[in-house]
């Protein structure tokens, strides 16, 4: 007798029986106990700091206290609303939606319509960035400089990588390190002497090249691999870097870096200037080299170069097939990113006078990409935005929330932008809707697949 | 090196690569269904630690304790770790990848996700449990049990040598000869025919998973006990034995084994020649070296025909 012919046997309420699925099981009740979860994890975070002499310290105030009690009651109300009132405030969000969407797209329509309301919020970022510098405290200004705009200025080269090329990059804080390590070798300040010693305005261009070549050299033999490989040999680029950094004691002064790195100067023409302790004509050198990097990166962005990324971005079969030299364009993606990176490092070390290897832990390269991507990939005013955004965040908040527990919550960030909103907060239209379309199955969105040219 | 130098540091080296080898086979499992790098598999071996001195503080062993009080603190202690271990790596498939698969993300966005993972779960750790380093309390007196070419082995070492062994078997014996097998292997080879076959995708993968969480876990048990539990343990194993399942032909199981003993002996025997401080730097090194010369790893990529 076959399964079929025995269902039909059954009587309604026996079949009724069997397709009931216990209460616990439903969809309503397994969202519940995620809730649950949801709630004892968030107490978890918020909670206390543990200790190491007693590892039970932590666990035990956030089960006993009333933390846990008000995280369980904010997660189980969001159920109970989502639940039991869900329609009624899809309802509300259906009706607020034409009131806030109609007039924000008319406002981008007017500003994709009006080259010169452009131009014009362009010029106003430019003097608010030039003006309000002077009227914040010492401290501001230090973070500024330090924090904000060397991370910008990484940002936006690991921009060209990961928003334009599609390549993961996970050690972009090495080249960073090359481009500072370069800076202290043609100043004069590591155990081995330069053939000259220069001002830190010769040594940018140096870097630079330093940079591309470091690049090209790691990217030569990884970028002809499937990219997920090109993800962990970054990593591991950065820590080779970083161990080199430190143990090569007779190369790179060791643990003890290099000290006493000059600020720069200028003696040209008549014009004298030394750069000097105040962070204020740093931040216009910045602001300047942020600037000209921009210009030469939105040129490029559109240019053939950025057009071969698009393509090896979206399908790089396709393009490979339409004649796009896929590994050379990556590898000219890699090293450009790369070569920002050096200028960032020439500025930092002659601001900071000494660096260690300590300054370039792998923390930062996984920093710079978590600004990338929240920001959004792709989007050079995204870009800008999210790093300042999140180097300035844990600066205002660090007398509330415990700075040691920041990189927790740039984690869990991380991982709810990739959940619900992988384009970041102001995204390029073409990377949002590359992202789009490659969740249905067309296109690839990102250079992570196996290269068309094959393996070698 | 002398001679003697040189059998002392290969015992060794075989030691530690059996450790590589088991969480090198965590990665290895992960890419053959997922054909994604789990990045966050280091914290899954950094949980298994705490795991472990979670429950050995619960219990105490307390000073000298018997031989059969022995063995049952490490089985307690391994217990917890592969429940730790287990659950987190299923946990994070159901909170971190699942949602991303059911929509069809790009490789990126799941690659990212995985380090935003690990991020949240070692600081975590190290918020939850304090961030200074602390060691397992001693469950067993350590002593040499036997020498083999005159290098001494202890128990601790037997332990790592002998449960990453036990465990490559089991797990190799569960994929090639189980009906749970036979599913991983049929969604690494085709997810989509497999599902049509009727293979429960959401299941195998994450069960594949708890797997591998398991066996990272109790690989973070093993090198706790030789070393010491912290919240960034994790991290240079874990790409050190990515290294060795890349070496080894990722998605191959015996390649990842294979690669770990491998990597392994490589960085051990850097410390007599080069230096402790170049430990690591060997590892990636012949992971570059690997990919630029045989960029499918020694045994082959064998995504889907996992053994």
């Amino acid at each position: 007798m076959s399964a079929v012919e025995t269902s039909q046997n059954l009587t309604p309420s026996q079949a009724a029986k069997l397709r009931r699925t216990a209460w616990y099981r439903q969809p309503r009740f397994s969202r519940l106990w995620a809730m649950v979860a949801l709630g004892v994890l968030l107490a978890l975070v918020t909670g206390e700091q543990g200790n190491t002499r007693d590892i039970f310290y932590s666990l035990e105030t956030t089960f006993t206290g009333g933390g846990l009690w008000v995280c369980l009651a904010l997660t189980v109300g969001v159920w109970v609303l989502r639940e039991f009132a869900g329609d009624g405030l899809k309802g509300l969000a259906e009706k607020a939606k034409p009131g806030t969407v109609a007039p924000l797209a008319a406002v981008r329509g007017r500003f994709q319509a009006d080259k010169r309301l452009r131009w014009g919020l362009i010029v106003l970022a430019l003097v608010l960035a030039l003006a309000i510098p002077s009227m914040v405290e010492r401290y501001w200004q230090t973070v500024l400089v330090d924090q904000i705009a060397i991370f910008v200025l990484l940002a936006i080269g690991l921009n060209v990588v990961i928003g334009w090329a599609g390549l993961l990059d996970l050690g972009f804080f090495a080249f960073f390190a090359v481009g500072a390590y370069s800076t202290a070798f043609w100043t004069g300040r590591l155990p081995i002497e330069p053939p000259v010693v220069l001002n830190p305005f010769w040594v940018i261009p140096i870097a630079v090249v330093t940079c591309l070549l470091t690049g090209l050299l790691l990217g030569a033999p990884t970028l002809r691999l499937r990219g997920d490989y090109l993800a962990i040999v970054t990593l591991g680029f950065h820590e080779i870097i970083y161990l080199v950094a430190k143990n090569a004691d007779g190369v790179t002064g060791g643990p003890q870096g290099a000290r006493m790195i000059p600020d720069f100067s200028i003696d040209f023409a008549g014009i004298s200037y030394k750069w000097s302790i105040d962070p204020l004509p740093y931040w216009y050198l910045l602001v300047f080299f942020i600037v000209i990097v921009i210009i030469l990166f939105s040129r490029l962005e559109h240019s053939r170069v950025g057009r071969a990324w698009t393509a090896i971005r979206e399908d790089e079969i396709a393009a490979a097939a339409n004649g796009v030299d896929t590994v050379r364009f990556k590898l000219m993606a890699f090293a450009i990113g790369a070569s920002t990176s050096g200028v960032a490092g020439v500025v930092f070390t002659s601001k900071y006078g000494y660096i260690n290897p300590e300054v370039f832990p792998l923390l930062q390269s996984i920093l710079v990409l978590a600004y990338v991507i929240f920001g959004g990939m792709g989007s050079i005013p995204g870009v800008l935005i999210g790093a300042a955004a999140l180097v300035w965040l844990p600066e205002a908040l660090k007398d509330y929330v415990d700075p040691s527990d920041r990189y927790m919550y740039l984690g869990a960030l991380l991982v709810i932008m990739m959940i619900y909103r992988p384009q970041g907060i102001w995204p390029s239209r073409r990377r949002q809707r590359e992202l789009k379309l490659a969740e249905q199955g067309i296109g690839d969105a990102d250079a992570m697949s196996e290269p068309a040219g094959g393996k070698f | 090196m002398s001679l003697q130098e040189f059998w002392d540091y290969l015992v060794l080296g075989l030691m530690l690569g059996s450790l590589y080898a088991v969480i090198a086979i965590g990665y290895t499992l992960v890419y053959g269904v997922l054909q994604l790098i789990n990045f966050a598999h280091s914290e899954v071996f950094m949980v298994g630690a705490y795991g472990s001195l979670i429950v050995l503080t619960l219990v105490d062993p307390g000073a000298n304790p018997s031989m059969l009080a022995s063995i049952g603190f490490v089985a307690l202690a391994m217990a917890g770790s592969a429940l730790f271990g287990g659950v987190t790596a299923y946990g994070l498939e159901k909170v971190a990848y699942r949602p991303l698969r059911r929509r069809g993300a790009p490789r990126l966005i799941f690659l990212i996700t995985a380090i935003g993972a690990s991020f949240f779960l070692y600081n975590l750790a190290g918020k939850l449990f304090g961030r200074d380093p602390s060691t397992l309390p001693e469950m067993y007196k350590n002593e040499n049990v036997f020498t083999i070419f005159g290098a001494g082995v202890n128990i601790t070492q037997l332990l790592q040598f002998a449960t990453a062994v036990v465990m490559m078997i089991a797990l190799d014996l569960l994929v090639n000869r189980t009906k749970l097998g036979k599913g991983i292997r049929a969604v690494a080879q085709d997810a989509e025919v497999a599902s049509l076959m009727g293979v429960d995708i959401d299941k195998v993968i994450s069960r594949t998973f708890i797997i591998g969480g398991v066996l990272g876990g109790v690989a973070g048990f093993l090198f706790a006990n030789l070393n010491q539990v912290s919240y960034t343990m994790g991290f240079i194993p874990g790409i050190t034995a990515f290294a060795a399942a890349v070496v080894g032909g990722i998605g191959n199981i015996r390649g990842a084994m294979l690669g770990g003993v491998l990597i392994g002996i490589v960085e051990t025997m850097t410390v007599p020649l080069l230096g402790d401080e170049w430990r690591s730097v060997s590892a990636m090194v012949v992971l570059i070296l690997v990919l630029m010369f045989r960029p499918m790893g020694i045994l082959g990529e064998r995504v889907g025909r996992a053994a």
